[in-house]
């Protein structure tokens, strides 16, 4: 026999009926039926195959506890979910739900051969046998496992739905809408609170819903919390986490319960901060362990009640009550006046409140006190179980087509846990209880202890005669953990449960031991002969159950995982075909293709461009500080390497920044305004960890310094024209500058006008080229340079990107720091001597230079190298050697840090990193790539007019 | 996520908008040429890691952007207190 609707009785809505699938079978249930019910209505009671062992197993539970009845949802092309919980899921026409972990079918699962090799599958198989050999692990063992042990399959298609997150806050949460928890809210309804009451279910009540005797007082609650103007309730959402100071996250599904799927967000991620939390989550029953517990039809006892009254299902014609705990017989009882015959009461203890006798007589059920299941009968579904009269150890059948269990009830602590609330054990509820919180929170309810639900007997597991390797008495229903495996993990030494736990895998699955910690911890405690305390209690993280990543990524996915930062002349480059890349979260022209052109080609006609005529570059990502005050110009002497104090207005210098232990952070020009004003201008990515760190000096080395700090990255568009036509492009749009070269000589800065637009000029050079960089507001950038197009069509002007920018730096021999520096490069070994300040008293990083470590020889230089092949252009990275034909491994001295070819040299050049490369100056080293061991001849790192006289035109 | 007191704006504000700045009360030296490589190294490289009441520097980067101290407990990760920049050690 099986599961079938009651004629009268639950909160479904017999006028809708609702058409769904399971297996590709049609189904029909009525609206506000979960699948679980609705299966269970039709029959079903075969769920899924078991983790390990491939156990067919049916419901144990109605709620999120539930650790068998995991299936998958199909809501069309990459809507696809696995592992929910039947026990969870509402519901609705076409719905499309399947079994997990069988091949080829539920009924019909080859991998149930793991079951009857059972015996080769105790605790700790898996590390004990397949880690060795290791090339095995990966290649042979953990596929066929993955293949035969496992959760529902992945989903392979990009999820198109979109998820929605809100911050919120409230003075008071309330996390479960049970009797307790609403109880709280009606509490606090008439205070000037605001209020959040939030439950994971789709309808508000909890408990209540399973006893019709309440529905009158939910209606009223409800409706008055409804009402009220400061409660906000939330349904279908699950406080997931409990995060410090009273910040939760909860994830609240919005759409998965309809039919159609809409336009709108599936899931809300919401993060609450509360002044007080009031956990109200309730309690969890606890199976009991005995052979056969996992069979199909042997389930808690409170879910068939929960079936009957809430759903109007019954779980058998006659179900019987195997129970340890008053509770049980108080949801038979409710089972019989729903109209469910009851087999038998069973009971392990020797006596139980003779009112409960007394109920049993009257509804003509017979009871077995002092006795206990030693064996359940049937496959797919109970059939008859066997009991033992522990007075004569004696076992005899009782034909029933359901077992229930009442083990008693474990208060769920999940939230209090996640909030570091310390936990007492009650011997007398053989469960933990919130002792001392440790934010503003209270427990209310099942989940502090507080039931009504009578006494109960605390055991491990039930007695019985049988061999006890013979049995299969399930502790972990979910991760396949038997009582026989905790008692090995013990016999083989193991001590604190937080070691048993993770060799037996007990409550480690997705439901994290709900329903499975407190029996794991009995039987430990039994067999180590030691209270359950003194073993210690595992913790308790984060989801409280699996939520999805399309929640918790909420729109950061795709285009908006993170800001991409564009320049005012970025839609420019857009517009004329320019190739992108991301740098430090700007988006940069990386070079600009004509029709036919690849990278390589493209490249090297804008270089050309630069070094013929002129190029025209967007330099805007830059980053730039503004250092205004009194003390600006000493301020900037104690940071930099450089001497800044006989800077002269109106012109500029090259200023290298170290950190405190005396390698290079970052380097860039910038300028003297005024006397008391500085422009200056760091690497794109360094921008703002440079503002921080002088932030950091000013603020609390140095706060005498009357010194202000702006960023003014995004305040400026930046224009580099470079090439020696350069002047001549600029000169008819700039008014108020003198640009001749007497007047305004290499490394100086003048204001005036550009196209009638304020602009701070520099002329500067990263090109070896005459250069200027044009600085303008920044909403200007895209018209001044399509002016500067314009006039320097006569030129061809050229524009170019970040590749031929580095090129041209390349052959120039100038760093890029993070590059062709790695944060232990120190001025010396970058060969930038001359940007030390040597007369200084101090600067950041200058007493590290004198440490013992890098005054020591050997350091790794950065050097210049030439390849033999010049037509062989060395991968950057690429390991460096002195002796080729040395054995493997072989000893790198060194690597590749910039390599390009070069154009204008008509050859490749590359900048590299090797110990000692100072001294190595027409030497030999040898770069082994793939396919071959590549020679070059170390240089000078300034490959391309090294008498710079290109620049002073 | 931790609310943190910003000594600076009076206000109690997530931590999001705060940067950690590593250990408290290290004063860069008035003469770091007049250090032993020994006392540099202890200057540089040399921080405290205990268990329980810890000194530490935090930014308010995404609000006043200023620097400030904190006692904070490593055990609990419960801020005891934070005070201005300056201020004497509590
Ligand atoms: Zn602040």
């Amino acid at each position: 026999m099986s599961g079938f609707r009651l004629e009268t009785g639950g909160r479904i809505d017999r006028s809708q009926p609702v058409t769904f699938s399971f297996d590709g079978k049609t189904y029909t249930g009525f609206a506000g039926d979960s699948l679980a019910s609705a299966l269970l209505a039709n029959g079903v009671m075969l769920f899924g195959r078991s983790f390990k062992y491939h156990r067919p197993r049916g419901l144990v539970a109605a709620g999120s506890e539930e650790p068998n009845a995991l299936i998958s949802v199909n809501r069309g092309p990459g809507r696809f979910t696995p592992n929910l919980r039947a026990t969870g899921v509402e519901i609705h026409d076409g719905l499309k739900a399947f079994s997990q972990n069988r091949w080829p079918s539920l009924a019909m699962d080859f991998g149930a051969i793991n079951d009857r090799l059972g015996m080769f599958f105790p605790a700790g198989f898996y590390n004990k046998t397949f880690m060795w050999p290791r090339s095995f692990w990966d290649k042979v063992y953990e596929p066929a496992i993955r293949k035969m042990a496992g959760l529902g399959d992945a989903p392979t298609a990009e999820d198109p739905d979109v998820y929605a997150s809100t911050y919120a806050h409230c003075d008071l949460l309330i996390i479960g809408a049970g009797p307790a928890g609403i109880d709280a809210a009606l509490g606090a309804m008439d205070t000037n609170k605001r209020i959040v009451l939030m439950d994971e279910q789709d309808e508000l009540g909890g408990g209540a819903l399973a006893d019709p005797a309440l529905w009158p007082w939910l209606e009223r609650s409800v409706k008055a919390l409804t009402d009220a103007a400061n409660v906000t309730i939330l349904t279908r959402t699950t406080a997931f986490g409990y995060y410090h100071d009273n910040f939760i996250g909860a994830v609240q599904r919005l759409t998965d319960h309809r039919p159609e799927n809409e336009d709108t967000p599936r899931e809300k991620l919401w993060r609450i901060r509360a002044g007080e939390v009031v956990l109200a989550q309730g309690a969890i029953e606890r199976p009991l362990v005995f052979d056969g517990n996992d069979t199909p039809g042997v389930m808690l006892s409170s879910a068939a009640k929960v079936y009957a009254n809430r759903y109007g299902v019954a779980v058998g014609k006659t179900p019987a009550l195997m129970a340890s705990h008053d509770s049980g017989w108080h949801d038979v009882f409710a089972l019989a006046k729903a109209g469910v015959g009851i087999s038998a009461i069973i009971d392990v203890r020797e006596s139980v409140d003779s009112a409960l006798m007394l109920e049993a007589e009257r509804l003509g059920i017979p009871v077995y006190l002092n006795h206990g299941v030693v064996g359940v009968n049937g496959r797919h579904n109970v059939s008859a179980v066997d009991i033992c009269d522990y007075g004569n150890q004696r076992v005899h059948r009782v034909n029933t087509d359901a077992l229930l269990m009442a083990g008693g009830w474990t208060p769920s602590v999940h939230l209090w846990s996640h909030s570091k609330g310390s936990l007492k054990w009650r011997d007398e509820l053989g469960a933990y209880v919130p002792d001392l919180p440790n934010e503003n929170v209270v427990c209310v309810g099942g989940c502090s202890g507080d039931w009504d639900f009578g006494t109960g007997a605390v055991i491990d597991m039930l007695p019985t005669p049988k061999d006890q390797s013979r049995i299969k008495a399930f502790v972990d229903f979910q991760n396949d953990v038997t009582a026989k495996d905790i008692k090995l993990a013990v016999r083989e030494g193991f001590r604190s449960i937080e070691h048993i736990k993770r060799y037996t895998t007990n409550g480690m699955a997705t439901d994290q031991g709900k329903t499975s910690n407190l029996n794991g911890l009995q039987i430990a405690s039994s067999a180590l002969d030691k209270p359950v305390p003194d073993i210690g209690l595992t913790s308790f993280r984060p989801p409280y159950t699996p939520q999805t990543f399309g929640a918790l990524a909420g729109h950061a996915k795709g285009a908006l995982f993170q800001p991409t930062r564009t320049t005012n002349i970025d839609s420019w480059a857009q517009a004329h075909g320019a190739v992108f890349e991301l740098v430090a979260q700007w988006r940069r022209a990386r070079y600009f293709p004509k029709a036919g052109e690849n990278m390589h080609a493209a490249v090297n006609r804008e270089c050309v461009a630069v070094r013929s005529s002129v190029g025209i570059f967007d330099a805007s990502t830059l980053g730039k500080i503004e250092v205004v005050g009194p003390d600006a110009a000493e301020f900037l002497n104690r940071m930099y390497t450089n001497p800044w104090k006989a800077l002269e207005p109106g012109r500029c210098r090259y200023g290298l920044l170290l950190k405190e232990d005396g390698f290079i952070t970052d380097d860039g020009v910038s300028a003297r305004l005024a006397p008391d004003r500085f422009h200056l201008t760091t690497t794109t990515g360094g921008a703002a960890r440079v503002l921080n760190m002088m932030e950091d000096y000013l603020q609390t080395e140095w706060p005498d310094l009357d010194v202000w700090l702006t960023s003014t990255t995004e305040q400026y568009a930046v224009i580099a024209l470079q090439g020696p036509n350069a002047r001549k492009v600029l000169e008819p749009l700039v008014e108020g500058i003198d640009l001749s070269a007497e007047a305004f000589p290499h490394m100086a800065i003048r204001e005036g006008t550009i196209c009638g637009i304020e602009t701070r000029l520099f002329r500067v050079s990263f090109t070896g080229e005459l250069g200027f960089e044009i600085n303008v507001p920044t909403a200007y950038g895209r018209a001044v340079w399509e002016q500067l197009m314009a006039q320097g069509a006569q030129y061809d002007i050229t524009p170019y990107g970040t590749e031929a920018m580095h090129v041209l730096r390349a052959e120039k021999g100038f760093i890029i720091v993070g590059q062709d520096t790695d944060g232990t490069v120190t001025p010396f070994d970058a060969g930038l001597d001359w940007a030390v300040g040597k007369k200084k008293p101090d600067f950041v990083g200058k007493r590290s230079m004198a440490r013992p470590d890098i005054v020591a020889p050997g350091r790794k230089q950065l050097i210049g190298l030439l390849t033999d092949d010049p037509n062989v252009v060395l991968e950057e990275g690429a390991q460096i050697v002195a002796d080729p034909k040395q054995p493997i491994p072989m000893t790198m001295i060194g690597h590749v840090t910039s390599s390009y070819w070069s154009e204008a040299l008509g050859r490749s050049i590359a900048m590299a990193l090797v110990a000692g490369g100072h001294d190595m100056t027409g030497g030999t080293l040898h770069i082994p790539m793939p396919g071959k061991t590549h020679s070059a001849k170390v240089s000078g790192v300034v490959f391309y007019d090294p008498e710079g006289a290109r620049l002073h035109v | 996520m931790i609310l943190i007191h910003c000594p600076y704006c009076d206000e109690k504000r997530p931590e999001i908008e705060f940067a950690n700045a590593g250990q408290a009360h290290i004063a860069r030296p008035l003469d770091p040429s007049g250090q032993s490589d020994a006392e540099w190294e202890a200057y540089l490289f040399i921080r405290a890691n205990p268990r329980g009441r810890h000194h530490e520097r935090w930014r308010h980067i995404h609000g006043c952007g200023r620097f400030f101290n904190a006692v904070r407990d490593t055990v609990t990760d419960k801020f005891e207190t934070t005070y201005k920049a300056g201020e004497p050690r509590r």
